[in-house]
């Protein structure tokens, strides 16, 4: 990788109560570049978003480096203002809040960037028109555009994405990933979690495979084929 | 004409179980606590204006200016140094700590100011009445504690509808994970809830303590009468717990019209009748 990462993880670990959930995940992501992060149901994939997130205690500091500074173990509301933002697995949108008072309350850091609800509305038009209906009375493709969109108000330097094609049409999620190019030319880096193969080896530069907590594979998405994210993923 | 009177008697009064009601019913509503000490601590806001009172020389009512901020931080550091510690998946610690709370304030207060009941002397105006006609005289402190009741409601309706503190409050009740994930944490945005709730808790004390003789124990009792009108309100609406307040005010006072030891059974009635047949409340989440 010639870019100095934006985000590194240094073999983190993760762990709820005393279950281990991720054992010694190594992974770097530079600026503007997207890696995807598949693997089976349970491979730990939400926990590693999480983590980074801030909303699960790495158990170092030097575990997660963002932007040069050491941010494992900080809480969730330090690590969006750092630039790291969150669209997490099932959307969870605040059902009491409209579509634009979601979109302004991922606004609350007031982090300087381009994004702002003009922009978040120029990047998915149809949300401008529904900006005062209740979030959760929209459609799933409309709601996963209000939870992008209220990460992408915070400015993120890393927008991290769990599952959003989860529980959408085809067309509605081929849509969906048509935007994200645009969001990395920006140079903003990513991560996606994606269960439809795919759609990730598509949209990636990067692969890493979970299983049971660990990388079990990790190739640019170029090199990869699907014969050997198969064989990775269900470790035959 | 007694009738007449004793109905808006019950208004005025009812605008005070409406402040009862509207901090209990934030607090519930932003962070599912059930605050057992709600009653206690109306009544320590009424000792405090009792000692703000004597030792500065001032009326109750201007007594509110350092009253009302005043119960806000103690609101702002029981939540960071107490409750916070308690909330949880489980809604049994956090009703134990308030319940525990509840005797401590109740037997402090015993120990400071023994049982003795006390009273806050407005002056003047608590005599000042304006005549209706036929008879009927409306009392100015009554009114102005209905006013008061009114615009406090109205204040808090607007802020969590307009307001970015307000969309906070609605956020973290909807989802606190999500909400940490927006930059807020969610240990302050209760220490403010609760903040904003004792400084309404505050406003409430000091009228009742106009109002009545108050004595350590008479807690509980308001914190009955704040749920009460919550229910008959309806959860999660805050003009709803106003008209639930004044409802139950209206039942009390026509009870105490038919026999004076009739005043809180006839409260008491009306609320059951409304869980009998109305369980969600009469005015439920009606919004703006
Ligand atoms: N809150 C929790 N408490 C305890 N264990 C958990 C918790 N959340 C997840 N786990 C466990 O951690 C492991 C990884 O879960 P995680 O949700 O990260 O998987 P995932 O790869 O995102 O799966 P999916 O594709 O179903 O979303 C699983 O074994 C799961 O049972
Ligand atoms: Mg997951």
């Amino acid at each position: 990788m010639p870019e100095a990462p934006l985000l590194e993880l240094r073999a983190l670990d993760a762990f709820y109560g005393d279950f281990q959930a991720l054992f010694g995940i190594s992974m770097a992501v530079a600026p503007g570049q997207v890696a995807a992060v598949i693997g089976a149901n349970g491979a730990g994939k939400s926990t590693l978003l999480k983590t980074i997130a801030g909303l699960i205690a790495a158990p170092s500091r030097d575990a997660v480096v963002f932007g040069g500074e050491p941010i494992g173990g900080l809480p969730a509301h330090g690590v969006v203002g750092r630039g790291i933002a969150l669209v997490p697995e099932g959307r969870r949108l605040f059902s009491s809040l409209s579509v634009e008072e979601n979109l302004l309350i991922g606004g609350r850091t007031r982090r300087p960037g381009p994004w702002s609800l003009e922009a978040v509305y120029g990047f998915f038009p149809v949300l401008a028109e529904r900006r005062h209906t209740p979030a959760t009375a929209l459609s799933g493709g409309q709601q996963q555009m209000v939870a992008i969109g209220r990460a992408l108000m915070s400015n993120p330097r890393l927008l991290l994405c769990d599952e959003i094609s989860l529980g959408l049409a085809p067309v509605i999620v081929r849509d969906i990933y048509a935007r994200l190019p645009a969001l990395a030319a920006q140079g903003t880096a990513m991560v996606i979690v994606e269960q439809d193969v795919s759609q990730a080896l598509a949209a990636a530069d990067h692969v890493f495979c979970l299983r049971e907590g660990r990388v079990v594979l990790e190739d640019t998405a170029r090199a990869l084929t699907r014969e050997a994210v198969a064989a990775a993923y269900f470790g035959v | 004409m007694e009738w007449i009177n004793a109905i808006v008697q019950g208004v005025l009064l009812g605008g005070l179980y409406g402040l009862f009601a509207a901090g209990l019913s934030l607090i519930f509503g932003v962070m599912r606590l059930v605050n057992i000490a709600h009653g206690d601590l109306i009544v320590l806001a009424a000792y405090l204006a009792l000692v703000v009172t004597q030792a500065l020389g001032i009326g109750p009512l201007p007594s509110l200016l350092l009253v009302v901020p005043l119960m806000a931080v103690i609101g702002y550091g029981l939540q960071r140094l107490l409750l916070n510690r308690a909330l949880g998946d489980d809604l049994l610690p956090p009703l134990l700590v308030t319940f525990g709370l509840s005797v401590i304030i109740q037997n402090g207060l015993l120990e400071v100011f023994s049982a003795d009941s006390r009273r806050l002397q407005a002056g003047a105006i608590e005599t000042a009445a304006l005549p209706l006609g036929g008879g009927l005289a409306i009392g100015v402190l009554p009114l102005l504690q209905f006013g008061v009741a009114v615009a406090a409601i109205a204040g808090l309706q607007l802020l969590s509808w307009r307001t970015p503190l307000g969309r906070a409050f609605r956020a973290t009740a909807d989802d606190p994970e999500v909400a940490r994930l927006m930059g807020l944490d969610n240990r302050h945005v209760f220490a403010l809830a609760m903040a904003l709730s004792l400084a309404v808790v505050a406003l409430a004390g000091v009228f009742l303590a106009v109002r009545t003789n108050f004595d350590p124990a008479i807690g509980p009792a308001r914190l009955i009468f704040g749920f009460e009108a919550v229910i008959i309100g309806g959860l999660g609406s805050l003009w709803g717990t106003l008209a639930g307040g004044v409802l139950l005010g209206v039942a009390q006072s026509i009870g105490a019209q038919i026999d004076p030891g009739w005043q809180i059974l006839a409260g008491h009635l009306l609320f059951l009748l409304v869980l009998a047949v109305r369980p969600e409340g009469l005015f439920p989440r009606l919004r703006g």
